[in-house]
């Protein structure tokens, strides 16, 4: 070590912290100049902290459990009324559903329908939230090998969730449909208008720019639009609620507070994925 | 970090497990600040858990500066700033600047802050988060280039004046013991 006078020694150590504060314009700027060395660099530390987190989210997930059953434990009855009621509803709403859906079948038959190509998927467990505070994603735990590629959809048992935006050797970075950067062409399901859904970073995204002459209903399911060749058609996103200001926003109908396992398709759509560097595939493709 | 002991005295010899245990007492802030950075990232399933980040990398900057700067240097803050960076999702350099003003705001107040009670303490890191969280809000939009809702910088201040003594109790505790390199 290089022997110093005290007075140089306290000079040293009281223009750390300017040098130190002028270094982090220059990260401000390093992050401005290339914008891929962050999302590498955060890639590569969630691919080592997700096995933590997915060694976590069993017990965390498990004290969740044992603290709604004990919640649940005390409306018991009434929950068992309402849910007869509730399948009494839908035990009518099956036999329309499988008539309608044979009606379908000998539509299609009829008229020669081309069937849409089965699109394959990969179930994977929500380890982290990814977003941070001004954003709203989701970090996925996938194994080695899992072929999972940007601009892919992510589903959970109830609707959409969002869109594939990084990946890394074992996670992979979803941006929910309420981020807000999302954007998303979707079908108003009565009247077939087209209309794109906008996050806000809130609990329920916008619904904008819909053709004159058709007004969104309230409760009006809202489908993804296969516009853009960013989504298949047809999944459902959620349904139209108008805030007391009059303006339509969609009631997401996936559990996006609560996601823990999501499904992920890859339809095979290239519409609006960032294009690679050229350099540097995407990894676990082969 | 280094700790050098300048106290009058006999010591005991300075075999390898002192030294260790020094090391290890003068390590303890770095360590725990890292620690609790991760554990705030892990799946909790807490409603505005986003702002448990960088309200506890406020709470670790501001508390180790005022109390033990010589075991909480400035380019370790300039680390876990890109840390803070990294895991919350932040422009890169937002979370390293906010930081490194809070610890110099820190090292600024100390002898005033030092002798007072926690209460003092305590009213001003309630500033200083407040206009830590704003400087990170403004930096977000700057770096980004888009208008951002202020809500998340409100719930930044107010989750980081909140938990303070939820931390900032047993921190204290652990400067006396634990993390006291005058004990070893």
């Amino acid at each position: 070590m290089i022997r110093l006078s005290i007075q140089a020694r306290q000079a040293l150590a009281r223009l750390t912290l300017p040098v130190l504060i002028v270094a982090s314009f220059a990260v401000m700027l390093l992050g401005k100049a290339d914008v891929l060395l962050a999302e590498r660099a955060r890639t590569a530390l969630a691919d080592g902290l997700a096995p933590i987190y997915a060694v976590l989210a069993p017990p965390l997930g498990r004290f969740h459990d044992t603290v709604t059953e004990v919640v649940s434990l005390w409306d018991m009855r009434e929950e068992n009324a309402r849910l007869r009621d509730e399948n009494e509803k839908l035990r009518r709403w099956q036999t329309i559903a499988l008539a309608l859906d044979a009606e379908n079948q000998r539509l299609k038959a009829s008229l020669r329908w081309i069937p849409d190509p089965e699109a394959s998927f990969v179930t994977a467990r929500v380890v982290a939230d990814a977003g941070g505070v001004y954003a709203k994603a989701v970090l996925l735990s996938v194994g080695p090998n899992h072929g999972i590629r940007k601009g892919e959809i992510a589903v959970d048992e109830r609707g959409l969730v969002g869109r594939v935006t990084e990946v890394g050797a074992r996670t992979a970075r979803v941006l929910l449909i309420t981020d807000l950067n999302s954007r998303i062409p979707v079908t108003l399901e009565t009247s077939r208008a087209h209309a794109i859904l906008i996050g806000t970073n809130g609990a329920r995204p916008r619904l904008l720019y819909w053709p004159e002459g058709v007004v969104p209903q309230e409760g009006e399911r809202i489908v993804t639009s296969a516009e853009a060749n960013a989504f298949p058609a047809n999944l459902p996103i959620g349904s139209v609620h108008y805030t007391g200001a009059g303006a339509p926003e969609v009631e997401p109908a996936a559990m996006l507070q609560k996601l823990e396992v999501v499904r992920v398709f890859d339809y095979g759509l290239t519409g609006v994925t960032a294009p690679e560097p050229a350099a540097r595939p995407t990894p676990g493709r082969h | 970090m280094a700790y050098i002991d300048r106290r009058p005295g006999i010591r005991p010899r300075p075999t390898l497990g002192r030294h260790l245990d020094i090391a290890a007492r003068a390590g303890f802030p770095a360590c725990i600040t890292i620690l609790l950075m991760l554990l705030t990232q892990a799946p909790l399933g807490l409603a505005g858990q986003a702002a448990l980040l960088p309200a506890v990398a406020f709470i670790s900057v501001w508390f180790w500066s005022l109390f033990r700067p010589e075991s909480f240097p400035p380019p370790f803050v300039f680390m876990i700033g890109v840390l803070l960076d990294l895991l919350g999702y932040l422009p890169p350099g937002a979370g390293v600047f906010t930081l490194l003003a809070v610890q110099s705001v820190a090292l600024a107040l100390r002898r005033d802050l030092a002798s007072g009670g926690f209460a003092r303490v305590w009213l001003v890191f309630g500033m200083v988060a407040c206009a830590a969280s704003v400087v990170i809000w403004l930096l977000a939009m700057l770096l980004d280039v888009r208008l951002l809702p202020p809500q998340a910088a409100m719930l930044m201040a107010v989750l980081s004046v909140a938990i303070y003594p939820v931390l900032a109790v047993p921190f204290a505790s652990a400067h006396r013991s634990v993390a006291n390199p005058e004990d070893a």
